[in-house]
């Protein structure tokens, strides 16, 4: 027995050696891929807080040895893009001012046309749900000529408007997706009860399925906001100048190579233009992941 | 279940016109989406299609010249370069970010510590878009002020890496940063996948003294096979629409040597206008994208059913 006993003990010591050596590459290759994620953040960061002269001499990527907050204000409201020293605040609140809007409406459509396509199901819903889904794939190059043709007409070129209605009708695909695939799980006896209790369609949408729906919202508009504040196409394509969201501005910003480069105040810009989302993305980050894998298993 | 069924119970002679009025609610609600849609869907494809036919250049015009606008556009040497960069950026990016998803994913589920803490670093660059991922690389990739600077800094002197001022490796840099923003996006579906597989699965392949290895390879990755596809599907759709990303990397260039179709109908559209060609070429993409999704549906689609007929 005390053979075996003592087999067992050097067992266990080589197994627990094992362990040891492949925890350490566990959470040294962790290591390594989180300092290759974080470092070009780190370096945005560091810049809009060092002096353009320290870049100068030290390169890039470097720690920070000044401190001050300059650039950040330069980058709000004195910066010049293409001859316009306004900084970024007005494309900041341009995406802000096409953001909220695109994303409530959006969202709200989503959530009808869900409640409509999983509970009040008629002949050929479901045909009328796969030719909205297409608009999820559809690429937005494809609809460029038409949309510009459209806001022409409509008034709504160089608009913070026409780009509502853009993102609004592109985005009504996506938030019927996630909200009807969330209320198909919504048991149907609930709203067969309540019918007979004569409730009808705006009474069970806000007594009933509302109260029910947090979650699925929040996911939507958290995917919508992101998506919207991200996007740069169609901000590109339809509005310029003074109108432009804040992806646009950006391009155009670091594009103006007037001077030599500021890189200092365009970290403090690139960090002004990143920050609405990532900081949805850190106190919603549970939600957000959520909705990248639901809107990747459509 | 449709409405005809849960009108039924209530049916009430006195209340049938309020039923039948209730009837019309749901259409008329879903109408004004439905419009939208399909104007969005099929008006507007079928527009710029018209468009990729005619002889429009500054201006939309609607006289028919056939397919002269692809003939064009297939013997431009610069939407030559667009689609072969297409298809090695696809190849690279999807192999790429699905190997470092796969491996983070892996490394994650080993019961590791912290483990929001890890992800939530994985996956941040999801959140930016890409024009700020594409800003911030083009200036680590500039030799004089970037990574390059940094490493002769540190004494070697001689050490290159100028990806995006040369014309022939450019590429590798769009590539390079594509699959730094998406991997966290592959790591994510990969971890749901390896919290789905049937933890008895795995213990009994452990108890059969199968290694970590081995159980991944023979036991654990065939059963998620499934999300590899939905990966490389979603990763492919992601590469045809590439614009933004180069857009603020490389600008297409050095010259014209990371153009993309996406990045050739802009171009064409609103740089030099050439409607029809610009046209064709976002004709091109929708073709590329529909031989990508409509088997990978039908396939889904038979599945599902496959999957309820064996209960």
């Amino acid at each position: 027995m005390a053979e075996l006993a003592a087999a067992i003990d050097l067992e266990a010591a080589a197994a627990s050696r094992r362990h040891f050596w492949s925890r350490f590459a566990i959470y040294g290759l962790l290591t390594v891929f989180a300092a290759i994620y974080l470092i070009p953040l780190l370096v945005v960061v560091f810049n809009s807080f060092r002096e353009q002269a320290e870049i100068a001499r030290d390169g890039l990527i470097s720690l920070p040895k000044t401190f001050r907050l300059e650039a950040w204000a330069q980058a709000w409201s004195t910066y010049c893009i293409a001859g316009t020293c306004q900084g970024m605040q007005r494309n900041f609140l341009n995406s802000l001012w096409m953001t909220i809007p695109a994303t409530i409406i959006s969202t709200l459509l989503g959530a009808v046309n869900g409640y409509v396509l999983s509970k009040w199901r008629f002949k050929g819903s479901e045909v009328l749900f796969t030719l909205m889904l297409l608009g999820v794939f559809m690429p937005g190059q494809i609809a460029l000529m038409p949309w510009a043709f459209v806001l022409g007409k409509l008034g709504l070129t160089n608009s913070t408007y026409g780009l509502i209605l853009v993102h609004v009708v592109q985005g009504i695909s996506f938030t019927t997706l996630f909200c009807r695939n969330y209320y198909i799980g919504i048991p149907d006896d609930l709203i067969k009860a309540a019918r007979i209790d004569g409730a009808g369609f705006w009474r069970i949408f806000w007594k009933i399925i509302i109260p029910l729906s947090p979650p699925i919202l929040i996911v939507t508009v958290i995917w919508q906001f992101t998506g919207i504040w991200n996007e740069y196409l169609f901000g590109v394509v339809f509005t310029s100048g003074q109108a432009q969201p804040i992806t646009a501005a950006l391009v155009a910003l670091t594009a103006s190579g007037t001077t030599a480069r500021s890189y200092d105040v365009m970290s403090a810009a690139v960090l002004i233009g990143a920050l609405p989302p990532l900081l949805i993305y850190l106190f919603g980050g549970k939600y957000f992941v959520r909705g990248l894998t639901q809107g990747a298993i459509k | 279940m449709s409405i005809h069924d849960l009108s039924v119970p209530i049916a009430v002679p006195a209340r049938s016109w309020r039923d039948r009025l209730g009837s019309i609610v749901p259409i008329l609600v879903l109408a004004p989406s439905l419009a939208a849609s399909f104007v969005y869907v099929f008006v507007f494809t079928g527009w710029t299609l018209y468009l990729s036919l005619s002889d429009s250049t500054l201006l939309p015009s609607y006289g028919l010249t056939g397919l002269d606008n692809y003939a064009s556009l297939w013997s431009n040497r610069r939407w030559n370069i667009a689609y072969t960069n297409l298809f090695l950026f696809s190849g690279f990016y999807i192999v790429g970010s699905m190997a470092v998803g796969l491996l983070l994913a892996i490394l994650i589920d080993q019961r590791v510590r912290g483990e929001a803490v890890w992800r939530t670093i994985f996956l941040y660059p999801l959140a930016v878009s890409f024009i700020v991922t594409g800003t911030v690389w083009s200036w680590l990739y500039n030799p004089v002020d970037g990574i390059q600077a940094l490493v002769r800094g540190l004494g070697w002197s001689d050490f290159s890496f100028a990806l995006t001022s040369d014309r022939n490796h450019a590429i590798y840099a769009v590539i390079i940063t594509g699959v730094w923003q998406s991997s966290g996006f592959a790591m994510a579906l990969f971890l749901a996948g390896l919290r789905s597989v049937d933890p008895d699965l795995v213990k009994a392949a452990q108890i059969d003294g199968a290694s970590v290895v081995r159980t991944y390879r023979k036991v654990i990755l065939p059963t998620i096979a499934p999300i590899f596809l939905a990966v490389a599907v979603i990763q492919i759709q992601f590469a045809i629409k590439t614009f933004d990303l180069v857009a603020a990397l490389t600008r297409g260039g050095p010259g014209i040597s990371t153009t993309f179709p996406a990045i050739y109908v802009y171009d064409l559209m609103f740089q030099r206008g050439e409607i029809g060609e610009g046209a064709a070429a976002a004709v091109m993409m929708l073709a590329a994208l529909a031989v990508v999704l409509v088997p990978y549906s039908l396939w889904v689609v038979w599945r599902r059913r496959a999957e309820a007929g064996n209960g």
